[in-house]
C-alpha cells in the first residue's frame, strides 16, 4: 500500500522526508512537493501519513493485491497522547473509527537524564546489574536471578 | 565528486544502527559513561527506525517474575524447545534476567501498557506476551536513547567498519554516507555496538511489483548486521537458522494475539483441523524429544513454531488449502473484534488496508493464512547473528571471552539481530542486549582495551572511494548507452536484488520450491553468488538514493553468501517447516546437537565452519505451568 501524496494539500514543507524509514518519500524538485519516489520499498508504515501536518498523505493498496476503493486515514496527536483511526471498506458496508493512547506521559517529559545521575559505585559496576536495578527487575528488594539463585547448572551436551 | 569528508572522531561508544537493540545501547552507555562521548549513527531516522518503527501491541518478552509469573530459566526453555535445542541458553538467561526492568522502565517513559484490572498485573497475550498501546513505542525509547547521546547522526548508511592497523582483529570505528547529502563520514571509535538490522528481501518475496515492499520483516532492514561484522571479520553463528512465518496472506499481519488474545484456531480449507495428522511422521522425521503432542497437551510445552509451519506446508501441498485463520467466533464479541483491529493498526497497517480493500470482514469470513518467504534475523522465533560473548558468572569456557555481548572482533559488541543464539529477544529483550553491551562496552574501554588504536588515512580513503564507486561506474558507462536500464558494463541495485533474491529462493530453500534444498542445490548456488559477488563490484547508482540502496544490496548478499555456507554445513534437517535439506531429512541429535560457527576471512573471502558445542540449563524443575492469558 504504498504512500501518494495530493498535489492540493502538500506545501513542500518535508516532514516526510525527515522521517520515512525507507527514505523513498523526496521532494519532487519541479513541483516541490513530496512524492513516493519506490513504492516497491514502501512498508506502509503510516510514519509519513502520521508526520505530515496537513493530512497530504494517503495510502492505496498494493496494486498486486488490493483492489481500490478503500480507506485507511490516521490523526496522531502528540498533545493528546491519542491516535486516532477511520477505516472504510471498498464495498462501503463497514466503516471503522477506533481511538488509542499513545503516551500516559506529556510528551518526551519522562526520559532520565543518565549523566545527572549519581555515578554507579565500583561495586554495581563490577556486578551484573544495570541502571535502575535490581529495583526494577521486580519492583521490589529482590536481587537479580543468578544460576546458584535459581538452582540451576549449565552443562554441555544432549540434557533432554 | 566533491563531497566532503566529515570526521567524528574521539568517540567512545559508536552505535551503528538505533533500532530497539541501539537505543538501548545509547541509553544504557551514559550510565556507565557519564563522561564518555557517545555517537549514535542511524540510516534512517532513530524516531520511526528499525523494526519497531510502525509500532507494536505486544512486547512479546516478559517475564513477570514482579507478579511471580515466569522466572528466566522457564523462558530460557521455552525459546529451547521452540529452536529445536539451538540456542545461547547463557545469552537467553542474562536477557531474560534483565528484560523486565527494560519494561518497567519504558512504563515510566509513558509507553501504555494494559493492565489486568482484577489481578492489576500487566494484561497477558500470553505466557509471555503483554499488549501495549505501541503506535509510539519507537519515538518514546528513541526520546530516552536521545538523551544519553551526544550526537545522533541520522540518515547516515553506514557501509564499513573501521579497522585498527595497530593491534590485528580490534574495531575502530566505522564509515559511510549521509543519504541526503552524499558526504563521507567517518566515526573514529573506541568501540562500536552493532545495533544494525537482520534481512528482509534476500529470498524472493511473494508479493510482486509495487507490492514487493509488503514484507514480513521491514525492507529497510537489509542484513547490515550481518554485512558490517562478516565483512570486519566477525564469526557468525546458526546462519541457516532462517524463519519462514504463517501469517495472515498478503499483507503479513501478526497472528500471535489472534491465537493467544482471542483464542482463534486454524483449519484447512475444507473446514477441517489438520496440524494433528502431520504429527506422527514428523515426529520420525525429529524424534520424540523435539515433537510429542500429548507432553505439549500436557505440560504446555510449546508445539515448536517450525514444526507448526510444516504442517500449514504439508496441508497445503496435499491440495487441501488454504489455511483459515477462524476469526468469525471471535468476533462475535465487539471488544475482541476492536482489539483485532487495533492489533493490525498498531503493528501492521498494511493488513487492515488490506482487508478494507478486499472487503474482508472477520467477523463474517474467515480470513486466509500462508507461509512467508523466509527472513534472517536473531530476534524472533530465529536466533541468526554473531558468535558473541556471554557474561561471567553464567558462560562457560567456550562461551566467554571477557566482555558480555563481544564479538569475536575486539571492542565490537552486539545486541538484538546483531547477536546470535538468543531467539525470542523481541523488542524488550533486543534493547536489554544494548543495554547490556553499552556496560561491558564501558568496561572494555576502562580496562585499557582500546588503547593505542590507529587507523590511518590510507584506509580512510581506501573505504571513501569504495563506497562511491557505484556512482563513479553509473557516471563512466551510462552514457554508452541511449536510454534505459540495460547496460553491459554494469547492474542496478533493483537487478542485483532481483538476482540474489532469485538465487536463494530457487538454491537455497525459498517458498517457490517449498523450503526445500540439497547439497548438490547450494553448492551450485555458491558458485552462482561467488558470480554475482563479482558483479556486484559493477553495480551502479544514478544518484545517493541508489547508493544507499547498493550497499544495502552488497549487505544482503553478504548475509545470503553466510546463509549458503552455514545451511551446506548442517547436514541434518533441524528445522522442517523453515527448511529442508532434501539429502538429509531427518534431525540428527548424534552429529549436530552443536552450534554452527563461521568466519569469513576478510582478506580472502574464504569462509571456515565450525561446531561449537552447545550448553544446557539444568537442575531445576518446570513448575506447573502458571498460564492464565487473561
Amino acid at each position: 500500500m504504498p504512500t501518494f501524496v495530493y498535489m492540493t494539500r502538500c506545501d513542500g514543507c518535508g516532514e516526510c522526508v525527515d522521517i520515512c524509514p525507507s527514505d523513498i518519500m523526496h521532494i519532487d524538485k519541479k513541483l516541490r512537493r513530496a512524492y513516493n519516489i519506490e513504492p516497491s520499498m514502501c512498508w506502509e508504515c503510516y510514519s509519513c501519513v502520521k508526520a505530515c501536518p496537513h493530512q497530504a498523505i494517503d495510502v492505496r493498496g498494493y496494486a498486486d493485491f488490493a483492489p481500490l476503493g478503500h480507506s485507511v486515514r490516521v490523526i496522531r496527536d502528540e498533545e493528546k497522547g491519542t491516535i486516532a483511526w477511520r477505516i472504510k471498506f471498498r464495498n462501503g458496508k463497514k466503516d471503522m473509527e477506533l481511538l488509542a493512547p499513545i503516551t500516559t506521559k506529556p510528551w518526551g517529559s519522562a526520559t532520565p537524564d543518565l549523566a545527572k545521575v549519581p555515578a554507579p559505585s565500583k561495586e554495581m559496576r563490577d556486578s551484573q546489574l544495570l541502571f535502575n536495578e535490581p529495583k526494577y527487575i521486580r519492583m521490589d528488594d529482590g536481587g537479580l536471578h543468578t544460576l546458584q539463585s535459581n538452582g540451576l547448572e549449565i552443562k554441555k551436551g544432549v540434557q533432554y | 565528486m566533491s563531497y566532503s569528508t566529515i570526521i567524528e572522531d574521539n568517540i567512545d561508544i559508536l552505535v551503528v544502527g538505533a533500532g530497539l537493540g541501539g537505543t538501548g545501547a545509547a541509553f544504557e552507555a551514559r550510565y556507565w559513561g557519564q563522561n564518555k562521548k557517545i555517537v549514535i549513527a542511524e540510516k534512517a531516522n532513530i524516531m520511526r527506525s528499525g523494526a519497531v518503527a510502525q509500532g507494536l501491541y505486544a512486547i512479546n518478552c516478559y517475564m513477570g517474575t514482579r507478579f511471580g509469573e515466569n522466572n528466566p530459566e522457564d523462558h530460557v526453555r521455552y525459546a529451547r524447545i521452540d529452536l529445536m535445542g539451538m540456542v545461547r541458553e547463557d545469552l537467553l538467561f542474562d536477557m531474560a534476567r534483565h528484560v523486565d526492568s527494560a519494561v518497567h522502565n519504558f512504563e515510566e517513559w509513558g509507553l501504555p501498557i494494559m493492565r489486568n484490572e482484577k489481578k492489576g498485573s500487566y494484561l497477558r497475550e500470553g505466557r509471555w506476551q503483554i499488549m501495549i498501546h505501541g503506535e509510539s513505542y519507537k519515538p518514546i525509547v528513541a526520546e530516552a536513547a536521545k538523551k544519553s547521546a551526544d550526537k545522533v547522526f541520522n540518515r547516515i548508511c553506514v557501509t564499513h567498519l573501521l579497522m585498527d592497523e595497530s593491534k590485528e582483529n580490534r574495531v575502530a570505528g566505522a564509515v559511510g554516507f549521509n543519504v541526503r547529502t552524499g558526504n563521507y563520514h567517518v566515526f573514529k571509535s573506541k568501540t562500536v555496538i552493532c545495533g544494525a538490522g537482520g534481512a528482509s528481501n534476500i529470498f524472493k518475496p511473494r508479493s510482486v511489483g509495487e507490492g514487493a515492499g509488503r514484507v514480513w520483516y521491514a525492507p529497510w532492514s537489509s542484513g547490515s548486521a550481518y554485512g558490517l561484522m562478516i565483512e570486519a571479520g566477525a564469526k557468525m553463528t546458526q546462519m541457516e537458522n532462517r524463519i519462514v512465518l504463517a501469517r495472515f496472506k498478503d499483507g503479513y499481519g501478526p497472528v500471535g494475539a489472534y491465537f493467544l488474545h482471542l483464542k482463534t484456531y486454524t483449519q484447512n480449507g475444507y473446514g477441517e483441523e489438520y496440524e494433528s495428522k502431520w504429527f506422527p511422521a514428523l515426529q520420525q522425521m525429529v524424534g520424540k524429544e523435539y515433537l510429542d503432542p500429548e507432553v505439549s497437551h500436557r505440560t504446555h510445552r510449546p508445539i515448536p513454531t517450525c514444526l507448526r509451519n510444516h504442517a500449514i506446508i504439508n496441508e497445503v501441498n496435499a491440495g487441501r488449502g488454504p489455511i483459515h485463520m477462524v476469526t468469525m467466533e471471535a468476533f462475535q464479541d465487539p471488544h475482541l473484534e476492536e482489539i483485532g483491529w487495533h492489533n493490525f493498526l498498531g503493528m501492521t497497517v498494511g493488513q487492515a488496508v488490506l482487508w478494507a480493500a478486499t472487503d474482508v470482514d472477520p467477523k463474517y469470513e474467515n480470513p486466509e493464512l500462508t507461509t512467508s518467504e523466509p527472513y534472517v534475523m536473531g530476534s524472533h522465533a530465529t536466533g541468526c547473528g554473531a558468535w558473541c560473548s556471554g557474561p561471567e558468572d553464567l558462560s562457560p569456557p567456550e562461551y566467554f571471552w571477557g566482555y558480555n555481548r563481544m564479538t569475536t572482533v575486539e571492542g565490537l559488541f552486539g545486541a538484538g539481530d546483531a547477536v546470535g543464539g538468543t531467539p525470542h529477544a523481541f523488542s524488550s529483550g533486543s534493547f536489554t542486549e544494548g543495554r547490556l553491551a553499552a556496560k561491558a562496552a564501558c568496561k572494555y574501554i576502562d580496562d585499557g582495551k582500546a588503547e593505542g588504536i590507529r587507523v590511518s588515512d590510507a584506509q580512510i580513503n581506501r573505504r571513501r572511494e569504495q563506497i562511491y564507486k557505484p556512482l563513479e561506474t553509473y557516471r563512466v558507462f551510462s552514457n554508452e548507452v541511449v536510454a534505459g536500464t540495460v547496460n553491459p558494463n554494469f547492474i542496478n541495485p533493483r537487478q542485483g536484488l532481483d538476482r540474489l533474491q532469485k538465487m536463494m529462493d530457487e538454491y537455497c530453500g525459498g517458498f517457490g520450491v517449498n523450503y526445500m534444498t540439497n547439497d548438490k542445490l547450494l553448492n551450485i548456488g555458491l558458485k552462482k553468488m561467488s558470480i554475482l559477488g563479482e558483479d556486484l563490484e559493477k553495480v551502479a547508482a544514478s544518484d545517493i538514493h541508489e547508493l544507499l540502496r547498493a550497499w544495502e544490496l552488497k549487505h544482503r548478499f553478504l548475509t545470503s553468501e553466510s546463509v549458503f555456507h552455514h545451511t551446506l554445513f548442517r547436514k541434518e534437517t533441524r528445522w522442517p517447516g523453515y527448511y529442508y535439506r532434501g539429502d538429509v531429512m531427518k534431525l540428527d541429535d548424534k552429529n549436530w546437537h552443536v552450534l554452527t560457527v563461521s568466519r569469513r576471512d576478510p582478506k580472502s573471502g574464504e569462509y571456515t565452519m565450525e561446531k561449537a558445542p552447545l550448553y544446557h540449563l539444568v537442575g531445576d524443575v518446570e513448575k506447573a505451568a502458571p498460564v492464565d492469558h487473561h
